[in-house]
């Protein structure tokens, strides 16, 4: 039981295994099937080109969405400008919505421990919205796995496009670029150092946790770029990503949980907040940074993989 | 005072012709750049109204990570091309490869 589990969550499980395919032509080799595929697409474009029936009624529904859509976009416009217009002007007080803003510039270093309010406002007063920003991109991160994975079953399985486009991909491979390998060379350390940069220092100063972690996930789009994959899936493989998202995604929940939990009931918060402005201050800020950069970090160079080759870690 | 004010409208300028090239352009690649130029402008205008933080964000996952997203689709689905035609390519694809 627990390997059935196991082989479905690889995907290497065909839960239509018995189960046969009316409109599948076993027999026709690849070179049959694209010129199968040609055929029809050539009688379709004659049909489509030739026939009145078709040619009138896609005048139509070109007419129809052309009007749609213009009066959609202008009603989209005017909504817009209005509520642009009745906002308070930039930099003016407004009593309506000054309170909160008021209270948050006033008591945030004190309250929170973080010199840079903006961190003070995400991860201390609004962290729960964090939170869910957090799982939304883990959500989306397991979404684009579902939709773009290739498991072994799909290569093997005679899907025309899928098999030219893997030859594709390593037919253009940039990675033996002398020039890509150098510029990799130089820049990737410098941007992986920015990177931790923004996020240890995102109680102090502007980044934090998301812009941090988006950094480094660029740095490591490129370094994969430079070097191939084969270089990257020495370290950062699925199972490592899976891991490093829940141990983040947890942490971040279990910590702020006990700290909302705690600080409701009237007790005691014994986190340290530290001196303002040192590496070590604000309490669970900088913590919970690493963690949603981590998130970030992870979900920026899964999207990359599963775009550019359907897999993570080349499993 | 009088630079910086000059030098806002010229980006905001600059912002709302990328928003509209965007759109009008038939050429995807082209669009996807005017896309990433869109975000570069935004991030200095985010810095100009005093706000790093977003300005870092914007910089790294609008001109950046997202764009090479949009890059990838379009090798994917092979249109860095298309657009200009707006008819089918009929079998033409094969003859790419």
């Amino acid at each position: 039981m627990k390997e059935w589990i196991r082989k479905w969550l690889n995907g290497d499980l065909d839960l239509l295994e018995n189960v046969t395919d009316a409109a599948e032509v076993p027999d026709s080799t690849r070179e049959e099937l694209k010129e199968q595929k040609k055929e029809f697409r050539q009688r379709l474009y004659e049909k489509t080109n030739t026939d009145a029936a078709i040619q009138a009624e896609r005048k139509s529904f070109y007419a129809i969405y052309r009007g749609i859509a213009v009066i959609s976009c202008v009603v989209l416009i005017g909504v817009l400008l209005f509520t642009v217009a009745n906002m308070p002007r930039y930099g003016v007080e407004n009593p309506r919505t000054v309170e909160v803003v008021k209270r948050y510039v006033e008591k945030g270093l004190q309250e929170t421990g973080a010199v840079n309010i903006v961190a003070g406002m995400i991860l201390d007063y609004r962290a729960f919205d964090t939170l869910g920003e957090s799982h939304v991109l883990f959500t989306a991160l397991v979404c684009v796995m579902i939709l773009l994975r290739l498991d072994k079953k799909t290569i093997r399985g005679g899907h025309l496009d899928d098999y030219y486009l893997v030859k594709q991909d390593t037919y253009f491979d940039v990675s033996k670029d002398s020039i890509i390998r150098l510029v990799g060379t130089v820049l990737v350390p410098c941007i992986i150092l920015f990177g931790f940069y923004v996020l240890l220092n995102g109680q102090n100063g502007p980044g934090g946790g998301f812009s941090g972690g988006a950094i480094m996930g660029a740095a490591l789009i490129m370094f994969s770029t430079a070097f191939g994959f084969d270089t990257v899936d020495r370290v950062f493989t699925r199972k490592m990503l899976m891991i490093t998202s829940f141990v983040s995604l947890a942490f971040y929940s279990f910590a702020k949980g006990y700290v909302f939990f705690t600080g409701a009931n009237g007790l005691e918060n014994h986190i340290p907040k530290g001196t303002p402005g040192a590496i070590l201050s604000g309490g669970l800020i900088l913590p919970l940074d690493i963690a949603v950069g981590l998130v970030v970090a992870c979900t920026m160079f899964g999207f990359y993989s599963l775009f550019k080759r359907g897999s993570i870690g080349g499993d | 005072m009088g630079m910086t004010v000059v030098f806002r409208t010229i980006l905001l300028v600059l912002l709302i012709i990328c928003a509209i090239a965007v759109n009008l352009t038939r050429n995807l690649l082209q669009a996807v750049i005017i896309f990433m130029s869109y975000s570069s402008i935004m991030c200095i205008l985010w810095i100009l109204m005093e706000s790093p933080d977003l300005a870092i964000t914007e910089a790294a996952v609008g001109a950046g990570v997202s764009g090479i997203l949009f890059l990838m689709t379009l090798k994917k689905i092979r249109a860095e091309d298309a657009g200009e035609t707006p008819e089918p390519r009929n079998g033409q694809e094969e003859k790419d490869l």
